[in-house]
């Protein structure tokens, strides 16, 4: 066993985990925090997808103690003050989900992705964004509604 | 029509938990003192099953058990079923080998159950799994259902040639008749590849006995909860039904994989009553691509007998449906009751003859994945129409039409059972031809050329059977069971009411579309409606959600059950406004007296009916309804796609640059759920025809067992799409003229791709057509031109 500790939706956290402990399993059955979710073993369907000081990182492929010291955001961690994020809204308002497993991941990425393009000053369009959620599989949606949420939860961020 | 009532695009109830990672699925749910089950699963196809030395592995930290097939034999526990007697065309009933929870003597396909761990933590029960040693011996294996019935790989003792079932529908002497005397006859050959469902949630169990009630509880990844409930006591025989509840909660999709009854979770549930510990089990995706029922998986041969006008005189077909190595739930009637009675179309061929062999192979359990059976009749019969149109030289659009059933047909019966109850194929052609600027596309193909691009049209006239399914004639065709739903509303003090369905949504969005078809019917407020379901102990019976039936059948069940609401209202608003019954009028929540502004408001009817202190005599207090609703036919949605493309001669890339989608679904309760339903079929369509295969070698080992290799739709695979429902026809059978839209997409957009595929390279390659297979065409093509010059 070894002890870890990092900051995770602000509030700091200690535990003794083992070492092959992945961050996705360290969150979800040591924390509680269900809402990162885990698709694949491959690191391919992107479900499990959080931010680790401030980038967008699969959690089934860092280990926790990896994480030693960080910021780790999870989508229980994404609204405000009980506001959602502008991302959350949009996919609410398009339509952008349908069973949800997926979901959690696809808003995390989409969120990491549209904060980087406008640090980059890259103008978003559908090209942008669906190159850039290749990382998230969604077998609902057919992705057309996520497109649209990417966009629109973009305008308002 | 009520705000947020029927026809209203509502944002879905069900979101909020979704986006914020609130909800709750399987693998979220922990029950105290949990244990965890890791399987050990046959690495190979087919093999005996010598001793199996687990006490490597019962000696490992945190392991509580091990168990193996011989177990489950011990303790006399029945297997898993196929719920559909399908009879050969000898009228034997078809060949069903046993298929025990844990395989017992022989394994039968990679990944085959062999045996169990169960440890404290998953860690530990997956290292101990490792460590058990089974002595396995290899056995020749077959896993192409082409070659299975003379392969001579006896797969279960006692069913020669691997043969499930040989099966027949239609008129044969007819159907040869008419080919004898056909001006021109067009045959095709057909692979419909084999899918692997990949709902994005694995499959996942709790099995949670309670010694001192004598009960269980399973929570699984289930799509029909109540269908497990049965099999699991009935026939796997673990728990009596009534001391099992099985509760489905959350589900992350299931397009169809989640209907079935699997080993595993009826293990985690014996493993808890024999180690009194809750037993937890969640797959891997590995797990999932090697057990998870795949779909699809036919050989056929079509051929369409026409006129010199290219009409259709007769359709003969004759397929080769792969069950793999033990019968799924409902894998038998997919490949006949599912599939053969759609080889209809759209269209008023008037014999038709379809035969079907099911066999064996060495593969995982083949059943029901979106669409099951009607997206392989769409893709043999359209793919069968468009070069029938090439062959007559007559416009794609133009064939159809010439064979469309017309509108005044209806009710139409086919040679192949079914009688539609409405249809008008040519509404949704000629606005498919529009949104698609058909007249447009010679033009864009020439730009096309201009830039080395070789661009094609496809076009799909789909029918589908939804809405399953009347329990009379299931039954008289082998059904198990009776596809009924059913629907309880009930009123609490203040007005607020719930409803329990027994369907079960896992994306569908039935906490909101039934919330507003109540909303609807009784006036109440949309936000004022609760809609319960996947828990067996709240709503105590129905039969799941599959085959487009949740609104079409649910949802009538639905109604009928507000509709009594409405009846007992009237009784009590009678006596309050001191008025004959028949006088009572209901409308948008508002019980009045005819000609009269006398009124009393259902809030004030249920309040009196749960304080009933000036009441009507004898009648019973509370306001809660139950119906059931069995529906009198399937419905019957169609629809016209169009999809355009353009290939890359040099890469043999295709890209869809326009994809269009006329559907008719009837009446619509939420556009916006039904056209996402739409989107996402499209992209399992799509990804049937351009990138997914399930993939065995010649020993039966799956190469495509990971996303690494099992090429699923990504974002930028996808085009976005142009999705249009048409106001249509209204399902003639349910008072909400319903039809079904969850499988549309999947089953209409194939035929359209890859014939758009063979019109822009002139040939015809199998699905996927992927970049290679494409470029390999185009060339071949060219040798061919070559040598013929």
């Amino acid at each position: 066993m070894t002890t870890v500790s990092m900051t995770v939706n602000g509030k700091a956290v200690t535990k003794d985990i083992e070492p092959r402990m992945l961050l996705s399993t360290f969150l979800r059955d040591e924390l509680g925090l269900t809402g990162t979710h885990v698709g694949c073993d491959t690191s391919q369907c992107g479900c499990c997808v959080v931010h680790v000081d401030g980038d967008s990182v699969k959690a089934c492929t860092a280990l926790a103690v990896q994480c030693e010291g960080s910021q780790v955001t999870t989508i229980e961690g994404l609204a405000t003050n009980g506001t959602l994020h502008p991302m959350q809204e949009a996919f609410r308002d398009n339509h952008g989900l349908q069973c949800g497993f997926c979901t959690t991941g696809m808003i995390m990425s989409s969120v990491d992705l549209v904060k980087k393009a406008k640090e980059q000053g890259v103008t978003l369009d559908e090209h942008y964004v669906r190159d850039g959620l290749q990382g998230n599989i969604c077998r609902c949606t057919g992705y057309h509604n996520i497109v649209k949420a990417v966009l629109a939860g973009a305008q308002s961020m | 029509m009520a705000t947020n009532g029927i026809g209203s695009a509502v944002k879905r109830k069900e979101d909020l938990r979704f986006i914020t990672g609130s909800g709750r699925y399987t693998d979220d749910i922990n029950v105290a003192k949990q244990a965890y089950a890791c399987f050990v699963r046959s690495p190979h196809a087919h093999a005996t099953i010598g001793t199996i030395d687990k006490s490597a592995a019962e000696a490992m930290p945190g392991v509580i058990g091990v168990f193996t097939g011989e177990d489950v034999a011990a303790d006399g526990l029945g297997g898993l079923i196929c719920g559909w007697m399908v009879k050969s065309k000898d009228g034997s009933p078809m060949k069903a080998g046993p298929h025990p929870i844990l395989a017992h003597g022989k394994a039968r396909y990679v990944g085959d159950h062999v045996a169990v761990v169960v440890a404290e933590t998953y860690e530990q029960a997956r290292d101990a799994a490792e460590a058990i040693v089974v002595d396995y011996t290899p056995l020749p294996a077959i896993a192409d259902v082409a070659r299975s019935h003379d392969s001579g790989v006896p797969i279960h003792d006692d069913i020669a040639n691997n043969l499930v079932y040989d099966w027949e529908i239609g008129d044969k002497a007819a159907t040869d008749s008419a080919f004898a005397n056909a001006a021109h006859v067009t045959k095709v050959e057909i692979v419909n590849n084999r899918l692997v469902p990949n709902a994005m949630e694995p499959r996942a169990a709790i099995g949670h006995y309670e010694f001192g009630t004598d009960s269980f509880t399973l929570y699984t990844t289930s799509q029909n909860p109540h269908v497990a409930r049965l099999v699991i006591s009935a026939f796997v025989g673990i728990a009596p039904e009534h001391k099992l509840t099985v509760i489905a909660p959350d589900v992350g999709g299931g397009f169809g994989s989640k209907i079935f009854i699997y080993a595993e979770e009826c293990v985690a549930l014996w493993a808890s009553r024999k180690l009194r510990r809750p037993v937890k089990w969640t797959a891997d995706r590995t797990e999932a691509f090697l057990s998870d029922a795949h779909g699809r998986d036919h050989v056929s041969v079509a051929e369409m007998a026409m006129d010199q006008d290219g009409h259709f005189l007769a359709l003969r077909v004759n397929t080769k449906a792969n069950m793999g190595a033990y019968l799924s739930t409902f894998a038998s009637c997919i490949p006949t009751y599912l599939y053969a009675t759609l080889l209809a179309g759209q269209y008023k061929t008037p014999a038709i003859y379809c035969d079907v062999q099911a066999y064996y192979t060495n593969t995982a359990p083949v059943d029901a994945y979106r669409g099951a059976g009607r997206p392989e009749a769409t893709y043999l019969l359209e793919t069968l129409v468009e070069e029938c149109a090439r062959e007559m030289k007559l416009d794609p659009a133009e064939i159809r039409r010439r064979n469309f059933i017309p509108k005044d047909a209806f009710p139409y019966q086919t040679p192949v059972a079914l009688q539609y109850d409405t249809g008008d194929y040519e509404i949704c052609m000629e606005k498919a031809l529009e949104l698609a600027d058909y007249a447009g596309f010679p033009a864009r193909r020439q730009q096309s050329e201009a830039k080395g691009k070789l661009r094609g049209v496809g076009f799909s006239a789909y029918i589908e059977a939804c809405g399953i399914a009347p329990s009379a004639v299931i039954g008289s065709l082998g059904a198990g069971v009776g596809l009924w739903e059913s629907a309880k509303v009930r009123f609490s003090h203040t007005g607020k009411v719930q409803v329990l369905t027994g369907t079960h949504s896992h994306g569908q969005g039935h906490e909101t579309t039934f919330a507003q078809v109540v909303a609807e019917k009784l006036g109440v407020a949309y936000e004022d409606v609760d809609v319960i379901h996947g828990d067996t102990s709240k709503t105590t019976v129905g039969m799941g959600t599959y085959g487009s039936r949740s609104l079409a059948v649910g949802g009538e069940a639905l109604v009928k059950a507000c509709d009594k609401i409405v009846a007992k209202g009237k009784k009590i608003a009678a006596h309050l406004l001191e008025a004959a019954e028949a006088d009572i009028v209901f409308k948008d929540g508002s019980f009045s007296v005819a000609g009269t502004d006398k009124a009393k408001s259902i809030g004030e009817i249920v309040f009196a009916a749960l304080v009933p202190h000036n009441y009507p005599a004898g009648l019973e207090p509370g306001m809660e309804e139950t119906a059931y609703y069995d529906p009198a036919n399937f419905t019957y949605p169609s629809g016209v796609y169009i999809c355009e493309l353009e290939v890359d001669p040099d890469s043999g890339v295709t890209e869809i640059q326009r994809f269009t989608a006329v559907d008719d679904f009837g009446n619509v309760v939420n556009p916006m759920i039904v056209e996402g339903q739409v989107h996402g079929g499209l992209a399992q369509g799509i990804g049937q025809a351009l990138l997914e295969n399930a993939v065995y070698d010649e020993s039966g080992q799956l190469l495509s067992a990971s996303y690494m290799d099992y090429a699923m739709p990504r974002a930028d695979d996808l085009p976005s799409f142009v999705v249009h429902t048409t106001a249509g026809t209204a399902c003639t059978h349910n008072s909400l003229g319903v039809k079904g839209c969850g499988e549309a997409g999947a089953i209409g957009s194939p035929p359209a791709v890859m014939n758009a595929i063979a019109d822009a390279i002139g040939t015809r390659v199998s699905m996927p057509a992927t970049p290679e297979k494409v470029w390999r065409a185009i060339q071949q093509s060219k040798n061919l031109a070559r040598a013929a010059e």
